[in-house]
Formats: structure tokens, sequence, C-alpha cells
């Protein structure tokens, strides 16, 4: 799947896109951070605070316990300061 | 007649332009509600440069797209036009715009006020500011959310009505 960050988890992350294909025991959003977090110190850095990290899957917001089975597209992003 | 606009750009609007735009030519309009978004020349006290907003291409049209069906059903409304800009902007400058039209104000006031709580809140835009100490992304308000969050159903200011 392709995974996408913004703002200043695409900085800590240090790249605004990536292909990953995650095991098979990575079923959720939370899930999936927690994986990420164990892939290195700039994931670890980004999710450091992984309540201040907001998701969305296809494009849309999605919750932490949300499913990623069939997801195309995930994003991460910092709490949206637009307006 | 409902006419919708919904833009993002990265260049400058006119915003009398857009408030004409969305009336001309129509007698059933009997109010319009217009919000301007425009860059500070400083921040908690410090002037700054500019504003960088980066933006999420693709969800942001549909987050802006969803919440502007959500105004139309909330509302009898007869126009909206949606402006949000990206990249660098100038104090000075705009960086969105809301427009809401009906035939009384009511309607055009609380759609036009939803509409911005909601693109604050949850329309994927991260705005950094860039002043003589550098570059920092700007933290979310809690009163955004706060703001946002009496337009839910289920609490604020409806189901105090």
């Amino acid at each position: 799947m392709k995974l996408v960050y913004f703002a200043w988890v695409r900085e800590r992350v240090g790249k605004a896109e990536e292909e990953l294909t995650p095991p098979p025991s990575v079923k959720t959003v939370a899930e999936l951070v927690t994986w990420l977090k164990g892939r290195g110190e700039e994931y670890a850095h980004a999710f450091e605070h992984a309540k201040s990290v907001r998701a969305a899957i296809d494009k849309s917001h999605v919750k932490p316990d949300a499913a990623i089975a069939g997801a195309r597209e995930i994003a991460f992003f910092p709490p949206m300061t637009g307006g | 007649m409902m006419q919708t606009t919904v833009r993002l750009q990265r260049e400058d609007f006119d915003a009398a332009a857009e408030q004409a735009a969305l009336t001309r030519g129509r007698t059933d309009i009997g109010a319009v509600v217009t919000f301007t978004g425009i860059c500070r020349g400083a921040e908690s006290g410090e002037p700054i440069a500019a504003l960088t907003l980066e933006h999420y291409p693709g969800m942001a049209e549909d987050e802006i797209g969803r919440h502007v069906e959500e105004a139309k059903s909330r509302w009898p409304l007869l126009g909206i036009t949606v402006i949000h800009r990206y990249g660098r902007i100038a104090p000075g400058e705009n960086i969105v715009f809301v427009a809401t039209a009906s035939s009384h104000r009511e309607a055009a006031f609380a759609a036009a006020e939803f509409l911005m709580d909601y693109l604050k809140t949850r329309a994927p835009f991260w705005k950094q500011v860039e002043s003589k100490s550098g570059t920092a992304w700007v933290d979310a308000k809690g009163a955004d959310d706060a703001a946002a969050a009496r337009w839910t159903k289920t609490s604020g200011r409806e189901a105090a009505e």
C-alpha cells in the first residue's frame, strides 16, 4: 500500500510517500503505527505522540481502530490548521 | 437554482468579484454572507514573513465537497463558494473565502459559519509560519475543535434550540 505523510509528520519521516507492505498481522491503523515505529528512529520520532497524528484511508478521515484491509493509500498528518 | 463553486488554488483571489459572481443575474437571492480569511503580519506578537499552506491534494477537495453537501442538506441555500489557497501567502493576502447565499439571512449566516468551522478542523491543510527565527508549524487550537463540535447533531447549538 501507499503511505503518504504531511507537514511535520512528513518532515520527521523524511519522505512524502512510500510503498510498503505491512505483515498480515497488522490489521488496524493503530497497529500500522506501532509497526512503523519499529522501522526506525525517524518513524519513532514522527509517531512519538501517536494521539497527535491523524490518519486517512483513501482520502477519508479514520480513527485508529479502522481496518486497513483493502486500503490503497493511507495518510498520516498532524491535526489540521487550514481555514 | 443552486450554484456551487469549490476551488483550491495557489494564486490570490478577489473576494468582491467572487461575491458578485455568486449573485450575478439572480433575483431569488436575498442574503449573502461572505467570510475572507487573511494572512496576519504577526503571530503572538512576532512579525511573520509569510505563511505556507501545505495540503493533501484530492482529499482537500473531497473533504470540502462533503461539507458543502452537508451544508446544502441542512440549510435552504441558493449558492455556495469556497476558495482555499495553498503555497506561500504573504501578510495582507487572502487565505480562504466562503460565501453562502440564501433567500433569507439565517441560513446564509449559519452555513458560512458551519463551513468555516469545518474547514479549520477537517480540511487537510497545514499552516507553517515563516519568520526571522525560522519556520514553525502552527498548532491546532482546541477552540477550533470546540467550534466545529457544536454543529454535531448530538450536542451544542442545535440540540439546545
